[in-house]
């Protein structure tokens, strides 16, 4: 858990430097209240306390990588009794609950909260004065993120913000544009998950298919007529490369059969494509890969391993 | 030298820690005062006593007869006089009923001398194997007598010897090869013979080229046009010495469900049993003595020791000098597959492979968590099943339900328990679901 932890470092480190300090807060507040809700809830159900795993820090970076980084730090407290406390203990605890919590906490956030979680949205520091936001009220720098702009005012707004070609691909492959701390570095966030692949804690099943799908069907549907759209830019924009990486491969809510998990990460590609296209909302990962969750065991209870020897007449 | 050959599915490959041992050679360590048969030693009935209280035996002699069913003759492992008729410790079913002999060490220990074994009939031969009291002592204890006698609707063409020894710190099959390859190759050429077969592989993993080399070597000189004995190194890695999977390594066979590798043709014995085989059919000794590792970092001296079978696991830390103040945890068998023993009290069997004596940085204390579902355990399970849902209908209170998970084609080789993050000890409740679940 502590690898994980600390692959997530970095693109946190990063985000000071392109937002200002403001995410080094909210993701402090954030893994202090999933450990504190975390052992509050474990003491309240009679459990053992079990803060010293890391699943709560993830849990609490995970939230503050999900949410903009311009918000009230009172929400990401709202997302970690949401995500701790009734997302994961109260389904059972660690290894029982269905849904990615820190995906739940902002599918809640983004319900109750529904304008600071789309609108508080931060340019980047061009000087690394990362103190310059602080006491600004949020509504006198707030920006929109590239997806946004693409969803609500086309692609010439797009371009005209984000640039073109090369240049527009290293600003967000490296970070430098609006977004949550997670959907920024992409550079980063692939680092981290080549290492946790390298040192065998995740498979590329999952990250493959979910990249995979949605650059093929961003480029099929994406652009103005078919395969036309912008299939490295789909990867890497909104937080394709977190949810890929970090969050859809989530040992808890994923299948644990490798067909499944192939499966299981089309599914989630392709919803993710539908929901940024055809839904309501710029960015689809989190509420795809909350919809795929569920159906986690039921691809297991299809995908069996093939057993070495089935006794004849034993096995239901 | 052939390519190194193993199984396709799971297997982990923990660390070998045989380096305490491996270079040791086997020490004959002197026989105790005292010594506990433990009468069912074999798979099977257990032994019934031929002997009373105050009888006095001589080394080698019958001490327990099979009244009923599969099972082989139990024999005096040294002379004396019988103590009692009583119970004794025992790892798995925590006593048992054993014979009690008073050691008379005035006695010269006996001689055995080669005989022409080669004139024998099958029958013959395998009235030897049985009468000498062989089973596999690998460690299933299964009568080797049986083995050595498939059935006719299975034609057998391959004898698999088996020297992989995969379980971590053990040696003593190791040593065995490299100081009796020649009685172990004999042997091999015996049961050949018994079963009227051609073929013999002797599987050794890799991480043993000097018992590759001598066991090569023996096989040749030994290999005539009647008989090919053949060397196959293995890959290292566990449970390579599982015996489906050593088959489907060797001959690319799978031995289906409950079926015996005689269903796939094949019969394999570890190389031990083919040393006792060798002893008991050429020498006419019968199997009263076994070779075992003592190693860890909780026992003053490891070794390979030859001892005689009732030795208590007490006399041998005596016989080596003690325990070290790290000592933390006693295994009796392997540090995978083996079992914890609360008691020294503990006498040794024909298929006591070893006792291990563990210090804190050797074990994993580490209190279990609840299941994250990471699916470790299905790619590490050599048999493709799933402990992970073996365990969690075990701790919902429903074992009786796991037989569709193929819990009762688990050998307890422990990988998956191995890999677990959450420390789960699912190796035991995979033994509390096959208590209740229905085959």
């Amino acid at each position: 858990m502590w690898t994980v932890v600390a692959c997530l470092v970095p693109p946190l480190v990063l985000s000071v430097f392109i937002f200002g300090i403001q995410t080094l807060i909210i993701t402090a507040v954030s893994v202090a209240s999933c450990v504190a809700v975390e052992a509050a809830t474990q003491k309240a159900l009679g459990r053992r306390v079990t803060i010293g795993d890391g699943s709560a820090v993830i849990t609490g970076m995970l939230i503050a990588f999900v949410i903009p980084p311009g918000v009230s730090p009172l929400l990401p407290v709202l997302g970690a009794v949401m995500a701790i406390a009734i997302g994961k203990h109260l389904l059972g605890g660690i290894g029982y609950n269905i849904f990615n919590p820190a995906l739940l906490a902002r599918a809640f956030l983004l319900a109750t909260f529904p304008v600071a979680m789309t609108s508080a949205w931060l340019p980047p520091l061009s000087d690394m004065a990362i103190f310059s936001y602080l006491g600004t009220p949020i509504d006198a720098i707030a920006t929109a993120t590239p997806l946004a702009v693409l969803k609500t005012q086309g692609l010439g707004a797009f371009t005209d913000q984000f640039g073109v070609g090369a240049n527009l691909y290293t600003n967000f492959f490296l970070g430098w544009r609006p977004g949550s701390i997670g959907e920024t570095s992409g550079l980063l966030i692939v680092l981290g998950g080549l290492y946790l692949l390298y040192r065998g804690y995740i498979t590329w099943h999952i990250p493959v298919t979910v990249l995979g799908t949605i650059a093929l069907l961003s480029w099929g549907f994406g652009g103005e007529t078919l395969f036309s759209g912008d299939p490295l830019l789909a990867v890497l924009s909104g937080g394709a490369l977190l949810g890929a990486f970090f969050m859809a491969n989530d040992y808890v809510t994923c299948p644990t059969n490798k067909t499944s998990q192939l499966i299981y990460g089309v599914g989630v590609g392709a919803l993710t494509v539908l929901i940024r296209l055809k839904g309501g909302y710029p960015e689809g990962i989190c509420y795809a890969i909350l919809l795929m969750n569920p159906v986690s065991p039921v691809l297991d209870g299809f995908f069996k391993p093939k057993r070495f020897a089935p006794l004849q007449g034993g096995a239901k | 030298m052939a390519s190194l050959l193993t199984f396709p599915k799971g297997g982990v490959h923990p660390p070998a820690s045989k380096g305490l041992t491996e270079n040791l050679a086997i020490e004959v360590m002197p026989v105790p005062d005292e010594l506990e048969i433990i009468l069912g030693q074999h798979i099977g009935a257990p032994c019934t006593p031929t002997v009373a209280s105050k009888d006095a035996v001589q080394e080698g002699q019958v001490i327990g007869e099979v009244t009923k069913g599969l099972g082989v003759p139990l024999h005096a492992p040294v002379a004396g006089t019988i103590k009692a008729l009583g119970m004794s410790g025992h790892p798995m079913r925590v006593s048992a009923p054993s014979i009690t002999i008073q050691t008379n060490k005035e006695v010269v220990p006996a001689q055995y001398s080669r005989c022409d074994w080669q004139k024998l009939s099958k029958e013959e031969l395998l009235a030897k194997v049985h009468g000498a009291g062989v089973i596999g002592i690998g460690g299933a204890g299964f009568p080797s007598h049986v083995k050595l006698n498939p059935p006719a609707d299975n034609p057998v063409d391959t004898l698999i010897l088996n020297g992989a020894e995969c379980e971590p710190y053990i040696t003593a099959d190791h040593r065995q090869m490299l100081e009796n390859a020649k009685e172990i190759v004999e042997g091999a050429t015996v049961i050949l013979k018994i079963l009227g077969i051609k073929q013999c592989f002797i599987g050794i993993e890799n991480n043993k080229p000097d018992a590759i080399k001598t066991m090569t070597e023996a096989a040749a000189a030994a290999s005539t046009p009647e008989y090919t004995v053949v060397v196959q190194p293995l890959q290292v890695k566990y449970p390579q010495g599982s015996e489906k999977q050593l088959i489907q390594s060797i001959t690319g066979r799978k031995v289906p469900g409950f079926a015996l590798p005689s269903a796939v043709g094949v019969v394999v014995h570890n190389v031990s049993t083919a040393r006792a085989i060798y002893d008991a059919v050429v020498l006419s000794k019968p199997l009263y003595e076994k070779v075992m590792t003592i190693s860890g970092k909780g026992i003053k001296r490891p070794a390979n020791l030859l001892v005689k079978v009732g030795t208590k696991v007490s006399d041998i830390v005596e016989y080596l000098g003690g325990v070290t103040p790290e000592l933390s945890k006693i295994v009796m068998g392997g540090p995978m597959m083996g079992f914890a023993v609360s008691s020294l009290d503990i006498p040794v069997t024909k298929t006591t492979s070893s006792v291990l004596f563990l210090a804190e940085d050797e074990i994993d204390t580490t209190p279990h968590s609840q299941c994250i579902r990471c699916g470790w355990c299905l790619e590490a399970c050599p048999m493709g099943l799933e402990p992970k849902e073996i365990a969690l209908y075990v701790e919902a209170g429903r074992p009786q339900d796991t037989g569709q998970f193929g819990v009762f084609e688990c050998f307890e080789c422990g990988c998956c328990a191995y890999v677990c993050p959450a420390k789960r000890p699912l190796v035991q409740f995979v033994r509390l679901a096959k208590m209740k679940a229905k085959r």
